[in-house]
């Protein structure tokens, strides 16, 4: 990366290299379907604009040193960690910082084995299929268990941190996790702190953009929602919210889920089964909704 | 008249001068992009019958970037610097499953070659032997 080319030019068309590396393309993408995650989607496009840069540097014989991506993301469940994650492993290689653009999703079950000497080459292994792409973690404060001073999670941390510091150029490493525990995890590994450069808080979603969300996946999936139903929904998600185990937009996910069953068993119990149309088949009535026990 | 190397000449290039690694790496992605499994071995018998090398790590059925596989090389060099080191591609496609590549990334400093030896057998019939010098030493101490 830090190579100078050897004809260094005057000028550099920033908006013809923004427009050819179609990063707007994938940014207006997660505009559209990612609803919210305001900070998130602003530090995304730092990122872009940086990286953009920093060709623009290069072009011009300029030192730049390659930055540092890995990030962390913490957030409570449903935030859409995995999402964007996904995302970023795209944005990343329209940028060209990474050469496949390919995202590998772990959790310590992946990278941390059952007996001594089985861990280094399970991570290795891991690590190996992630390169030239994104590796995600995903409750990576798993890795690390102080109460077991014997845990192999510290032999995949330390393979980690190797690669995360030497091989900067051929992967991207994301850990993931709830916020308050991966600080306890960073605390207790300060390597990881510091060879993390972005920090990514996902923030909850207020009801309206849970609704927004859930919209989007009854449209995904083709089905329409009743005037009636929509009303429900509406009153259905403060409900969940104020409910344990709620997690944003898995929750809206599981809520449609739930829905479409009882649609489907409100169809097979119909008198009339022989005549479905199109509409009865894609719609989402009220009742369908009313009967979650967030009414009960 | 053309004279045989000294240096071994097994798979592909191998009558070339030594790949960078840069030139290492293009192999391999052309490997990875027809779907093939990229594995890496080495052996310090140059016979020209020595098919069968050490395996250095599993073969990488789904490596996508080539870095992957040069980290094993470099890991491999450590270790075996001064050895033979060569990287396979496996075509696992149905009716093919064999070896579609295989090229050598690393050789001894000093490659002493082979010896020709001749046997005359019952009726003047000649046995032809070929040997390695560098086998004439035990298994971990050739090529120090």
């Amino acid at each position: 990366m830090t190579t100078t080319p050897e004809n260094p030019t005057d000028s550099f068309d920033l908006e013809g290299e923004f427009a050819r590396s179609n990063v707007q393309a994938v940014l207006d993408k997660l505009d559209r379907e990612l609803i919210g995650l305001r900070p998130v989607k602003q530090r995304i496009r730092e990122i872009a604009a940086l990286l953009l840069v920093d060709k623009a540097r290069r072009s011009m014989g300029l030192e730049t040193g390659a930055p540092t991506l890995h990030m962390s993301f913490t957030g409570n469940p449903g935030t859409g960690k995995t999402t964007v994650a996904l995302r970023m492993a795209e944005i990343l290689k329209n940028l060209g910082y990474v050469r496949q653009g390919h995202l590998v999703s772990v959790t310590r079950d992946d990278l941390v084995g059952q007996y001594i000497g089985h861990t280094a080459p399970k991570t290795r292994e891991v690590i190996k299929k992630a390169m030239g792409g994104v590796l995600f973690i995903d409750e990576a404060y798993y890795l690390y268990k102080p109460e077991n001073e014997r845990d192999y999670g510290q032999e995949a941390i330390e393979i980690l941190l190797q690669v995360m510091e030497n091989q900067r150029d051929d992967l991207v490493v994301i850990l993931a996790g709830y916020a308050n525990r991966m600080e306890v995890f960073f605390q207790s590994n300060p390597g990881f702190r510091s060879r993390i450069a972005h920090h990514l808080d996902f923030p909850d979603y207020s009801d309206v953009e849970l609704f927004e969300i859930a919209k989007i996946m009854v449209d995904a999936q083709h089905y329409v929602l009743t005037p009636e139903a929509v009303k429900v929904l509406k009153e259905y998600i403060p409900r969940r919210m104020k409910m344990p185990h709620f997690a944003n937009a898995r929750s809206m996910r599981n809520a449609i889920d739930r829905a479409k069953l009882r649609q489907a068993n409100r169809l097979f119990g119909r008198k009339d089964r022989t005549n479905l149309t199109r509409k009865d088949l894609t719609t989402i009535e009220a009742e369908d909704l009313l009967a979650s026990r967030v009414f009960q | 008249m053309h004279e045989n190397p000294r240096n071994m000449t097994q798979g592909q290039f191998s009558f070339l001068p030594p790949l960078t690694d840069d030139q290492i790496k293009l192999q391999m992605a052309y490997a990875i992009k027809q779907g093939w499994a990229l594995s890496v071995e080495y052996t310090d018998d140059p016979h020209p019958r020595n098919t069968y090398w050490e395996m250095w790590c599993q073969p990488m059925f789904d490596t996508k970037d080539p870095a992957a596989v040069m980290t094993e090389v470099t890991e491999c060099r450590k270790v075996y610097g001064n050895m033979y080191i060569r990287v396979n591609a496996f075509d696992n496609s149905r009716w093919r499953e064999s070896v579609a590549m295989s090229f050598i990334v690393n050789r001894p400093k000093y490659e002493p070659g082979l010896a020709l030896s001749r046997t005359e057998g019952p009726g003047r019939t000649i046995q032809y032997r070929v040997h390695s010098y560098a086998t004439d030493k035990p298994k971990g101490e050739r090529y120090k």
